[in-house]
Parts: structure tokens; sequence; C-alpha cells
């Protein structure tokens, strides 16, 4: 049981994941009518925001400390943060601590910013291209983005820890009556879990209670009729295009101390957030949403021991095997609308 | 002329000449000048040309003409391969049962997939074939390990069953692949003054494979065949109401399509007998999709083409490292070398792949039906009235269109 | 019947033809020339090396890439000489191999095995080149010396870990100098003991691939045979990315000791995954939790960051070596670079060295030559004591290192403690062991 309730976590904290990047690109998708490739690598750009933001952070004052070598024997370079120079040591690394929590205010512009470059500058003349097109053209902008960054960061990981004070596990298997130490889970983990559900909160109310959003909902069941009625409907959506740029970011910067960020983990997830798109329905954002949760809970109870000793291998299939079975038996995947990508 | 029109068999000479001769065309540099890096006329590249040739030329029979975005084909250039090395393994070093296996082994396993996948249309069938190939993939790297060699691949070993042919050859190494006795790797050098060029047999084999592949391709292109195809693109509810149930049709290109690919997976073991699961990874399943796009999809010679730039820049731009920049440089001032060299590093070399999405970029940017219809415009450009250049078919770029 | 793979490139880059500019065109079937493949003829000989350059281990590869540039310049006569003066092969005097000066091609593996042949193919029919070295990974070392083997060239294999490459997939053009499974489990075992007691609960959690099969069977039967116990070993999917759901079922087991069979990313993010768990802070049978890192990598231990620390595990060099071997590369190196070596590339610098002296004291470029020269070839001054190419499988015996991850490194370079360097003989198997079983080495191909 407590193994069970285990896994339920770690199936919703990875659905988070799933299900933030898979929102992004159907809104996208249903706004736009782009297949965005380079959605995994705004995410992944969200990631090194983090990174980027605690390596300014880090921006130091060099002073030689005599006293000290380094590996080759020479006096060592001590770098001083100008951060604690400034805020002295105790405000100093208090800030350099919670780096990537400051990293969302620090990401949310620049994402933004990139969001609406791309859209201007690149996606806007797609949008009435073929969808090869469209995906060679987001894909070959994918590679660009990582190589950029892998230019600059170099490709291994780099560590992005969370702040000390939420570094740790919540026991609360005991809050609800099970042994201590059975039922514990990062407290990192369930921020992100948190985090993603107030965001897909916000997302969904904002298309539902705003004027914007409503007119944003018209334009992807009809565009046409929509523009006819005299709406400028495009302005809005290169918002929208900014607004899920946002949130694959934010998804980013987030999943950083979860694991250390290199360059291609935004490949890594985009072949997986497709899959849970067209899971989901092609069009539907809660289908999307609903197929990331589901993907990510069956992921984590194909991975448990006593499931991989019966069916061996089936850890590495999983997410394929329940995809080609719901795309069997729902033709449009949980809540795909009819007609839509089909042809 | 061989049952083609004029227009597709000028098309095919040119092609059949280019093939030819390409061990001459693809070293146009000396060998001691700075300019060999750019030579790409030596067996192994001229092969995978060819091969991959293949791949894409068979891709596009089903993406090109039915507008079906298949994300899995790798698997059956994979499967094709594996099927391959096991022949090579039990039966003989002669490459031609290891190819005629491979084809029919892609053969059924893509009938399998596809009759599940051609269930499904749009990206939906897209994902499911993407869903069978990453499955196919993650299984040979892991648990299948005892057949497919897993990580290191499968290659042969000293003690193979071999029925037909020795296990080792008289001074104890594995025998090499052959077509009847003659090695894939035998062949000739020719070394005119400065320049060398190299003919090799395995070359020429993939050559004669390719172009008999690209001559049935034409034939299915302009056969009421490929007539029904391109209708399952411009309108499947059109062919649904005059009664023609357009399924058997997709799914006998999607067969061909995958057999295309076993072709190119038992060549590639014939030319060098290794399987590795990567090559069924769906990045390799995305390449082939990028040849074809890049190329110009539908179009006839557009996957080859395709197929040739991509991978001219995996093999040459990749090998061109820091110090060969500050050769090419050289003859400049030190400090307007090191400038030179730094804007270009980033590009080359370890950057390859950065050069690569911008082309990507570029040429869907400013051509939208692939280098074809670049092709094309120049020809434009060069004669203005003469219409259409570069011979190809006229088909606009495919489109799986809402 | 011949080969393809002949000299004559070279023969032209030297000049002998470079001459005749528009003379009639000589045709020469490629069985004509007896010999070996690519045999040097000018003034120059071709080295490959291929190395990771794209892909998750791009970083690994540029550190090899720096080594062999290193290696170069040292065998040219450039540099402070690194380790020419410390090795105990007099054979290379710093005038190139066999007074032929040094050049190199570069190639990119892309960690993938088709991807890494095709890059050694290119370098031997289009480069030229008399030996290929490097590599990140053992699917790709065992690909590459397979080829290496059929084209009838030397392969010195980069890094490598797995059994395979010198087990059942040995060949005999290839060399590794690297260490392997076997050698971490057995000098780990001990170790472990030590530290950590006779008695002990071991989960495994191991990458479901080659590399990962050797290496949790050698940790684990020289773990149990110390007295551990096996509660549990769990196939994790390379392309996992993050492993909480590998690591939970960890806290519901009795198990007290978690071991990661995980190299590169996977490494870093399980290992990430399970401090996060709070497995360090557990507490099981009254023993406190541990977690056990087989191979370690400086590179990867950074990626882990502070996660690292007061971890065990192996490897197979480290900058903080006291020798003189060690000390002289790191200095060269890193007066060179500006940071000190990896693993990675101390191995692959080492390989270059031992295949230069090999050829200068066999006096030949011969593939065959060369490899009469490394079998049963014991050296010293090469950072890791006196060290044995055994003939039997070409694999390097020689002392293996436990390390730790460091509690308070004094650089963002001193990630790792040595704990202990253990003795060859501890780590020393018989080339028939079970575990290296099903390979022979065949005959030697010179090629052409």
């Amino acid at each position: 049981m407590d193994a069970i309730i285990l896994q339920i976590l770690n199936g919703l904290d990875k659905g988070s994941a799933y299900a933030l990047i898979a929102l992004g690109l159907t809104l996208i998708f249903g706004t736009l009518g782009v297949v965005n490739f380079a959605h995994g690598a705004l995410f992944m750009l969200g990631a090194f925001c983090a990174v980027t933001l605690s390596r300014l952070l880090q921006t130091a004052s060099v002073t030689i400390d005599p006293e000290r070598t380094d590996f080759l024997g020479n006096p060592l370079k001590v770098e001083t943060p100008y951060v604690i120079e400034w805020f002295g040591p105790e405000v100093g690394s208090l800030i350099l601590d919670w780096s990537v929590p400051l990293a969302i205010l620090f990401a949310i512009p620049i994402m933004g910013l990139i969001g609406l470059a791309m859209e201007r500058g690149l996606i806007k003349h797609f949008y009435k291209r073929p969808h090869a097109d469209q995906i060679l053209v987001t894909f070959g902008l994918a590679i660009v983005l990582q190589e950029i960054v892998k230019y600059f960061y170099g490709a291994n990981p780099i560590p992005t820890p969370a702040p000390d004070a939420l570094v740790g596990s919540l026991d609360f298997g005991v809050l609800v009556g099970f042994d201590a130490g059975t039922v514990i889970y990062p407290y990192w983990r369930l921020i992100y879990f948190v985090f993603a559900a107030v965001v897909i909160g916000v997302v969904f109310a904002f298309l539902q209670f705003t004027t914007f959003g409503m007119v944003v909902r018209a334009g992807m069941a009809d565009r046409e009729t929509v523009g006819l009625l005299g709406i400028n409907i495009d302005r809005r959506f290169t918002l929208m295009f900014a607004f899920a740029a946002i949130v694959a970011g934010l998804a980013g910067v987030m999943y950083a101390p979860i694991n250390s960020p290199n360059y291609h983990m935004g490949m890594d997830f985009l072949v997986l957030s497709f899959v849970v798109v067209v899971v989901g329905g092609m069009g539907s954002l809660p289908g999307a949403v609903a197929a990331g949760f589901l993907l990510g809970v069956l992921e984590s109870f194909a991975s448990m021991p006593q499931v991989v000793t019966l069916i061996p291998g089936i850890n590495q299939i999983i997410i394929y095997l329940v995809a080609i079975i719901i795309l069997l038996t729902r033709p449009r995947g949980l809540m795909g609308r009819k007609g839509v990508m089909e042809a | 002329m061989f049952g083609l029109k004029q227009k597709d068999a000028t098309l095919f000479l040119v092609v059949v000449a280019i093939t030819a001769l390409a061990p001459f065309l693809l070293n146009p540099f000396p060998e001691n000048s700075e300019l060999a890096q750019f030579n790409a006329g030596y067996p192994d590249l001229m092969q995978r040309f060819m091969i991959f040739g293949i791949f894409a030329i068979g891709f596009n029979i089903l993406f090109g003409l039915t507008g079906y975005l298949s994300f899995g084909h790798a698997a059956f250039l994979g499967v094709g391969s594996y099927a391959g090395v096991w022949m090579l393994k039990l039966l003989s070093m002669n490459i031609i049962p290891a190819i005629i296996v491979s084809v029919v082994v892609a053969g059924v396993f893509s009938l399998i997939v596809g009759y599940i996948s051609l269930r499904r249309s749009g990206i939906y069938f897209s994902i499911l074939t993407l869903a069978f190939a990453q499955m196919s993939f993650a299984l040979a790297y892991s648990v299948l390990t005892p057949i497919t060699g897993g990580e290191t691949g499968l290659q042969l070993a000293l003690d193979d069953p071999r029925i037909f042919g020795v296990a080792q050859t008289a001074d104890g190494s594995i025998p090499l692949t052959n077509f009847f006795g003659l090695e894939m790797r035998d062949g000739i050098e020719i070394a005119a003054g400065p320049w060398l060029f190299t003919l090799n047999v395995g070359y020429y084999l993939s050559a004669i494979v390719m172009l008999a592949s690209f001559y049935v391709a034409i034939r299915i292109f302009r056969s009421p065949f490929g007539m029904m195809l391109k209708a399952v693109k411009s309108n499947q509810q059109r062919m649904n109401y005059t009664g023609i149930n357009p399924k058997p049709y997709t799914l006998a290109a999607f067969v061909i399509s995958g057999m295309y690919a076993g072709l190119a997976g038992g060549l590639m073991v014939a030319m060098d007998p290794l399987a590795g699961a990567e090559r069924m990874q769906w990045t390799a399943s995305g390449e082939v999709v990028l040849m074809t796009i890049l190329g110009g999809a539908g179009t006839l010679v557009g996957p080859l083409l395709g197929a040739g730039v991509i991978k001219y820049f995996e093999n040459i731009f990749s090998k061109i490292n820091d110090n060969i920049l500050y050769e090419w440089f050289s003859f400049m001032p030190g400090g307007l070398q090191d400038f030179f060299v730094t804007i270009i590093y980033p590009f080359i070399g370890k950057g390859w792949h950065l050069t690569l999405g911008i082309m990507f970029m570029l040429v869907v940017i400013f051509l939208p039906g692939g280098i074809v219809e670049g092709g094309k415009r120049l020809g434009r450009l060069f004669s203005r009235k003469k219409a259409e250049g570069g011979g190809s078919d006229a088909t606009p770029a495919a489109s799986p269109a809402e | 019947m011949g080969k393809l793979y002949t000299s004559r490139r070279d023969l032209l880059k030297g000049g002998a033809a470079a001459g005749i500019a528009l003379a009639a065109p000589t045709i020469f079937p490629s069985s004509a020339w007896a010999g070996f493949t690519n045999e040097p003829t000018g003034g120059s000989v071709t080295l490959g090396f291929n190395v990771p350059q794209s892909g998750p281990y791009a970083d690994e590869g540029a550190d090899e890439l720096r080594a062999y540039e290193l290696a170069v310049e040292h065998l040219n006569g450039g540099g402070d000489g690194g380790l020419l003066s410390t090795f105990s092969s007099k054979a290379l005097k710093g005038t190139g191999i066999l007074g032929k000066k040094v050049e190199f091609v570069t190639g990119d593996t892309q960690t993938k095995s088709d991807a890494a042949r095709a890059s050694a193919r290119s370098m031997i029919e289009k480069d030229g080149a008399i030996m290929v070295t490097g590599g990140s990974s053992s699917g790709v070392a065992v690909a590459v010396q397979a080829l290496c083997q059929e084209a009838g060239i030397i392969f010195m294999a980069g890094l490598t870990h797995s059994n395979d490459t010198t087990g059942k997939d040995r060949r005999r053009n290839g060399f590794r100098h690297f260490f392997n499974s076997y050698m971490s489990g057995a000098a780990l075992a001990p170790v472990l003991k030590n530290a950590y007691g006779a008695e002990r609960n071991a989960y495994y959690l191991t990458a479901d691939y080659n590399w990962g099969y050797t290496t949790e069977q050698a940790v684990r039967e020289a773990t149990e045979g110390i007295g551990w116990n096996t509660v549990e070993k769990v196939l994790t999917p390379l392309a996992a990315t993050d492993f909480s759901s590998y690591i939970a079922p960890v806290l519901n087991s009795d198990a007290d000791t978690l071991v990661l069979v995980h190299y590169g990313g996977n490494m870093v993010n399980s290992l990430t995954n399970a401090v996060q768990f709070g497995l360090r802070d557990r507490v099981v049978n009254g023993k406190d939790f541990q977690i056990v890192v087989p191979l370690y990598s400086r590179l990867m231990a950074k990626g882990a960051g502070a996660n690292v620390k007061g971890i065990f595990g192996s490897t197979n060099w480290h900058w903080s070596l006291p020798d003189e071997g060690s000390k002289a590369f790191t200095k060269s190196f890193g007066t060179k670079y500006g940071f000190p070596p990896s693993q990675a590339a101390h191995t692959c610098y080492v390989q270059a060295m031992l295949y230069a002296d090999a050829v200068e004291r066999a006096g030949s470029f011969n593939p065959c030559a060369v490899v009469e020269a490394l079998e049963g070839f014991e050296f010293d001054g090469m950072g890791n004591g006196p060290t044995l190419y055994r003939a039997e499988d070409h694999q390097c015996f020689k002392d293996v290192l436990v390390v730790k991850g460091k509690e308070n490194p004094d650089n963002e370079f001193d990630l790792l403690e040595i704990v202990e360097v253990t003795p060859v003989d501890q780590v020393t198997y018989a080339p028939d062991h079970p575990q290296f079983a099903g390979g022979e080495l065949g005959a030697c191909n010179p090629g052409a």
C-alpha cells in the first residue's frame, strides 16, 4: 500500500512536467495551428534561465589567497560573489541559495520575449504552410537553440539545487498512520506538483473567465468567423504564443532542482510530450493535462520491481504501449476533436 | 525509353550518369590541397549516400504520394539490418541472401505495423508509427540484447555457425562480406596527377541497387497505383464516395516503403556487418523525414538529394577541427586568423549540428519545395523560357493538411 | 584478394606523385600493394581521434581531444614533453613516430555505434589513419574495435569500462588501457567491507544495457563475496531522466545500501534523486543507509554537485595522485588548458603514447608488429604504477583507485578524494574468468 501511494505521487510528479509541456504545445497548436517541435527547447531554455541566474549571482571578485593552492600548486584564486560583498554573507548567501525560486521572476520576462521573438520572427510566416514545413523549421530551431546552449554551457549537466530549506523530504506517511520513513516525499517535488496544478488552473481560468481567453477559445474553434467579426485574432494569438513559452519556461525553471539541466533535456521531453498531446487528443487542453498525469502514473507503476520482474522490459515501453492501445480504442485520443490533424 | 516517358527517362539517365561518375565528381579537390577536406569520394560515404538514398526514396513513396507521415520508418531499416546480420552469421557471407531476408523481414514487420497504424490518419497515425519504432528501439537496446547485441550492436564473431561458408578464414579472421566471391571492400584506385579516385565494389553494388530502386519508384509514381495514392493524399473523402476503399492502396504503399527501408538496412550490413540499435531511434526516423522534406517531398529526385546533403554534413563537417581552420587561415596575420577561426569554429566540428539546424531553417524558409525547388528556381534564372528546370516532378511539397 | 585500405594516399601526400601534375592516370588494383593498411610512406603519419563531440558525452569527448592534442604535441617534441620523461620505456625521443611527424584527424562518434563506425571508416578510407583511438562508451568501443580489426589497423580504446571490450568482444587489433567492471568490483568490495561492514542488504539499480549488466554482475559477485546480501536488482531504461519511481521502492524494501550502476547523465540524475528522497539520512536495520556508485567520473560528479559527498566509487585515474607520472601529466595538461585532466583524458593520452612507443620499439607501423610489441608489455611511469598489457586479452592490469566524494573541496576540481589504491594483484583475474568468457582474439590483421 505505501509503495503504491509513493508511485502515485511519483506519477503525479512526472505527470506534472508532461502536462505542463503538453499544455503549452496544445495552446500553440490549438490557437495558431502550428506544430511546434521547438517547444521542448523552450522548456530547456527555462531550466537554463535558472542556471543563468545562479551564474549571474555567482559573479565574483577574485582575490589571491597565498595560503591555499590550486591543483597546479599555484596560489589559489578565491572568488567572492559580489552579492555577498554587497549584502554581507548572511543575506548574500540567502540570495544565492534561493536563486531557483528567484529565477521564476527572471524567466517570465525572458521567456515571454523569446516567445514573442519566435512568433514574430519565424512562426507567423508558417501559419499557412503545411505541417511538414512547420515541423522541419521548428525542429531546425530546436537544434539551433540547444546547440547555442551547448556552446555556452557545455554538454554536462549543471547542478542547480533547490534552496537548503526545501531540500529535505516530508514524512507524511506518519501523518496518515504509516510507519515512519515509509511514505516520504521530497519537498521540492511536492512543490513542483502544486506549482504545476496552480499554473494549469491559471491557464484554464484565464481562458474560461477573461474576455481575452474567450476570444482565444472562439478563435481556436473557428478562426475565420472570429476574424470576420472584426477582432484582431492574430495579435492575441501572438500573445498566446508568448504565454505558452512562459508556461514551458516556468516548467523548466522549476524542474532544474529535480534533475540537473543539460542542453538536450528538451529533446528528451519532446517526443514524450507529443505522445502526451496526441493521446490526450489534438486540440484539447483538458485532454493534454489528463493524458500527462495518466501516462506519468502508469510509467511510475511500470517501473516497480514487482512489475518489471513479471514483464521484463515493460518499463521501457509502457508509455508507447499505452499510447497505441488508447489510440486504437479511442480514435482521437482521450478528448480529441473530430477533424483536427486527422487528414 | 525503359518504359518511361521522355522527361523521366532523361532524369533517370542523368541520375545513372551521376552515380556512375560519383567517385570522380565527389573528389574534385587534389589530395594534398587544403580543400581535400571537402572530398566525399571515399567508399564509406558514397555507400551511405546510396543506402540512405534508397531509404528516402522508399519513404517518399509513402509520404510524398499519400501524405501519411510515418515517424517510425527507422524501425524497418533496423529490423532489416538485424535480419541481415543474422543471415551473415548463420547462412553465408554472400550478401544476396542477407539482403533478400532483410527486405522480407522488414516487409512483414511493416505489414503488421502498417495494418495497425493505418487504422488512424494524420498525426494519430504518425504517433502510432513513432510508438512502434520507439518500442522496437527500447527493447532492442535492452531486454532483447541476446538477439540484437544491445548497446554494442549485433556483430559477427569468430565462432558463428555459418552453414555455407567458414566461421573463420585460414588466417583466423572473420570472413568479409562478398557478392559471389567479389568482396565489398575490393576496388581499384586511379591516381591522376595529384588526384586520387577510388572505384569501390561495394559502392557500385549499392549504386546498382539504388538505381533499380529509383527506377521502380519512378514506375510507381507514374502508374495507376501511384495516381491512386496521390488521390489518397488530395482527397480521401472523394475516393470513398466513388466507392474505392483507399486502405489497401495506402497499406501497399506503406509495405513497399517498409521494404525499401529493409533493403537499405540489408545493404548497410552488407557494406559494414554491424547493426546498432540506434538506427531505430526516433532521431533516425526523423532524419529520413528531414531528408525527404529537405530534398523535396513528392518529387522523384528530391529524397536522394536530401539524403546526400544530410549525410555530407554529418560526415564531412563534423571532421573539421580548429587545427584545420588555423591552417586554412594561415595566410592571414595572427590576430585576423584568430578572429576568423573564432567566428567559424562554432559551426564546424563539434558544432556541425548547429549548421545542420540553420540549414533546415533556411531551406524551409526560403525554399518551401526543398532543394528541388531551389534547382528549379536556378534553372529558371538561367533560362527564362525553359519553364521547368531540374527535370523533376512538379508535385508541390506534401502537406498532411487539416 | 586484397582490401582497399592501402597506403597510396600517404604516398601522394608524401609528395612522390604530387610533382607530376598532369601525368597519365595510373590505375592499380588494390591488391597490388603488398604491406599493410595505410602504410605511411611520406614524412608524416596520421592518427584518428574518434571521440563524442555531440550528444551527452560531448564534454568528456572534448577532454579526450585535448589530451590527444597534447600527446601529439609531446610526440612531435613540443611542449614540456609530458609523460615522455617519466615513462619507463625510453624509445620515444620527441621526434614523431619513427621519425615521422604525427598528424591527426578528428571525428564525432555521437556515442552511437553506427556513427562511430562511419567516422572511423572515413578516417581509414579518406584520411589514411594508421590507428584509431578514443570513445566514451563500451558500445562504441566494441563496434569500432571490430571495424579496425576488419580494416587491419590498430584500435586503442578510450574510455570503455564494460567487461566485453576485452572479454567476449575482444579483438587482436584492439587494446584497452582503461580498467573494467570486474576490477571495479574487486577493488570496491574490500573497501566497502571496511567502511560499511560485512552485513549489508544491497539494492541495485542498473542501466539496462551491456555495460550495466557486466558492471552489476561484477559488483554483485564481489560484494556477495564479502557477505553482502542482494535484496533486489532493477533495470532502468537508458532514456530515463527521472529516477524517482525507481528510488521510491527502495524505501519500502529492507535494503540499507543502494548501488547505482549508472554512468553519465543517468548517474547524475539517479544520485540526485536518491539524495532528494532522503536516502542518505535513513537508518535501516540500525545501520546508516549508504549509496555506492561503481564507476565515477569527475566530470559527471560535477553534474551531481554536492550529492556526491561521501559516496564511494572507483575510477581509473585521478589528477591528485602523487606519483611522478600523474604529476607530470596534470601539470602539462593543466598548464595548457587551465584545469586538471579527467580520467578519460588520461587514458586517451596514455593510449596514444603507448601506441607510439610500441611502433617505435617494433620499428614498424605494421599492425602485427605493433600487436607483438604491446602484448605482454610492462611499463611504469604513466600514472597508475607498474602496468602490464596482458597478451591473452589485451587488457591493462594496474592499480585501481577507490575514491569518495570529498566533503570539503578546496577548489571546483577537487571533487573526489582517493580512499585507497587497490594493488594490481587484487584486481587481476584469469583470462578465461566466467565474466569474460566467450571471446577470442583471433589473428592480427594487417589489412591490405
